[in-house]
């Protein structure tokens, strides 16, 4: 048994989740906004028109909100990662460095530079390389996305890297290998698409919001013709990625993804549930129906999961119990072997205690050959490997149904545009200032699934969330949770009243 | 010559650029009070970085941990 306090373990996961979570609130809009800014410039520098001029700096001046409003909202989760998670930090800083510290680097060339040249340089600085910088930023804020998202990717698929029993430390032994992280590459990819939405529903809301009060209309109407087109096609890239991501899961987290579809009997052919009400009493092992209801398409979860028709899909309780017609060994099996791993590593740390070279030679070897069972010798039942089902299913399903309206709101703004009568369709402006709620929903939903759904681990398959905690006490973390609630959600309330009198104020009350 | 040019147009650029700004004041403001409230209020009294605050060197800390990682051996 593990001598931690469950409850610190939650109220940890908690309030990193809620920090990760309101972080997030801003991230997106930010990714999503910059490349929208650029887009407008470059329309502003190819056509001359100083009115697409006015578009650029009014929603560069809402991207510089939202930017300010999100700056530093981050740094919580470092504060976090050293007070709650001591025994995580420690172990993955190797790895996790020279990612953050290039994203560092980024964001302060990228803050220093190019940013400054965007807000202070007009008429200062040549039409052509303003826009420069402008495209820069957008470049920039995805780029240093992507070393966040190749450090998350590593806890989803430890590579690249060699344990140090010594130190206690991953530590990275292929930089290439973490970098092309197939987890990385597919997050990155359908993040940072999904980012491009968020934005394109921020300007069709505010855009919309302003056509119902018959304000800025002809500004309005430009920006949901741009926002629609790039909305659109970016849909699409979310789409294409989110297959990807799908077939990256079913082959490096496949208890991920069948905790996604509810999925506890593996089967060749198996198909995708579209729709489902999960039978939330039903348990690894029990001959329960995994669902109330369900709707599928045959076929489809094999060819999303393997990219082939009749291919055989690990439900949770083949990948608890085993397989042994399909060749997959269970989390039993596993525990086994982590078991002894913690063992030997027991049995070298006492060696070097006593200063027994050969002793600890021979136990680090030994600890080698099950190194990578490690995290399961910490799990006290094989059933503890399931992430809970009925939230991982249902936050997928939600950001799945709403990823495929938001095309079609898009589709529907930009033809009304082009035709000219999106002014006669009353009914699609609330829809498009709605579409903004739902495309942050989305956001959030898909999060949740790619979080939750690796429970219980920290670290894929070598560090259960239990042992990467702080042994702290949990009404510590409480204290440290609410100051935290309480300060955010101050700040949030002023940003949020800064971000609305902005908008409220129009392309004519600001300047920088 | 030329270099001291450059950084007299780089720090005017700057100069002017912060004097003429109107939201982006308040947006400074609440900036610098985020860090404040951050790095003097909730690290130092809430958000302490546990493994820095308890031992001096990576030596101890890495045993530590060690020693988190093989606490349950013998219960298991």
């Amino acid at each position: 048994m593990i001598d931690v306090d469950p409850s610190l373990v939650n109220w940890s996961r908690a309030q990193f989740a809620f920090t990760a979570m309101f972080h997030w609130i801003f991230v997106p809009l930010t990714l999503g906004l910059s490349v929208l800014c650029a887009f407008f410039e470059l329309i502003y520098l190819k056509t001359g028109n100083e009115e697409w001029k006015r578009i650029t700096r009014f929603w560069m001046t809402l991207f510089a909100i939202n930017f300010a409003c999100g700056i530093a909202t981050g740094i919580i989760l470092e504060f976090q990662f050293g007070t709650n998670w001591s025994n995580y930090s420690w172990m993955v800083g190797d790895i996790f460095a020279a990612p953050l510290a290039i994203e560092g680097l980024f964001a302060f060339f990228i803050e220093a530079g190019f940013f400054a040249v965007m807000f202070f340089g007009w008429n200062r600085v040549s039409k052509g390389f303003h826009c420069f910088s402008t495209c820069m930023v957008a470049v920039g804020s995805n780029l240093s996305a992507v070393w966040i998202l190749i450090a998350n990717a590593w806890m989803q698929n430890p590579v690249g890297m060699l344990f140090n029993a010594d130190s206690a430390r991953f530590e990275m032994n292929n930089f290439a290998e973490v970098v092309f992280n197939p987890v990385a590459i597919a997050k990155f990819t359908h993040t940072s698409s999904s980012c491009f939405v968020v934005g394109a529903t921020f300007v069709i809301a505010v855009s919309c919001w302003y056509l119902i009060k018959k304000r800025h209309v002809d500004m309005a109407r430009k920006s949901i013709v741009v926002a629609s087109v790039f909305g659109l096609v970016s849909s699409f890239f979310v789409a294409f990625t989110g297959d990807e991501s799908a077939y990256v899961i079913g082959q490096k987290q496949p208890m991920k993804l069948a905790a996604i579809e509810g999925l506890y009997k593996g089967e060749r052919g198996a198909g995708l549930v579209v729709f489902g009400i999960v039978n939330d009493k039903k348990v690894a092992g029990d001959a329960q129906d995994a669902f109330l209801f369900e709707v599928t398409i045959p076929q489809a979860l094999s060819v999303l999961a393997n990219r082939e028709l009749g291919s055989f899909v690990p439900g949770i309780d083949d990948l608890v119990y085993g397989n042994a017609e399909e060749n997959i060994m269970g989390v039993n099996t596993k525990m086994e072997k982590g078991k002894l791993a913690v063992a030997d590593l027991t049995a070298f740390k006492q060696a070097k205690k006593d200063k027994d070279a050969d002793a600890a030679e021979e136990a680090l070897a030994r600890f080698n050959v099950n190194e990578e069972f490690l995290g399961y010798g910490y799990l006290d039942t094989p059933e503890e490997a399931v992430p809970p089902v009925s939230l991982v299913f249902n936050s997928f399903h939600l950001m799945v149904v709403v990823g495929t309206f938001l095309p079609l709101i898009f589709g529907a703004f930009l033809f009304f545009s082009l035709k000219g009568t999106l002014m006669e369709k009353r009914w699609l402006l609330p829809v498009g200032i709605f579409s903004s709620v739902l495309a942050m929903l989305a956001q959030q939903a898909g999060w949740v699934t790619a979080e939750v759904g690796r429970q219980p681990w920290a670290i894929q398959g070598l560090m259960p969330v239990k042992i990467a905690t702080t042994n702290l006490s949990a009404t510590a973390v409480q204290v440290s949770f609410t100051a935290f609630a309480v300060v955010f959600s101050l700040l949030l309330i002023a940003e949020v009243s800064i971000m609305l009198k902005a908008i409220a104020a129009g392309p004519e009350g600001h300047r920088k | 010559m030329k270099m001291i040019e450059m950084l007299v147009k780089v720090f005017t650029f700057f100069r002017d650029g912060f004097t003429q700004m109107t939201v982006g004041r308040t947006l400074w403001k609440i900036i610098f009070i985020k860090f404040f409230v951050m790095f003097a209020v909730l690290e130092v009294f809430f958000f302490p970085n546990y493994l820095e605050t308890n031992f001096e060197t990576d030596k101890q800390r890495g045993d530590y941990v060690l020693e988190q990682l093989t606490r349950t051996s013998a219960t298991n």
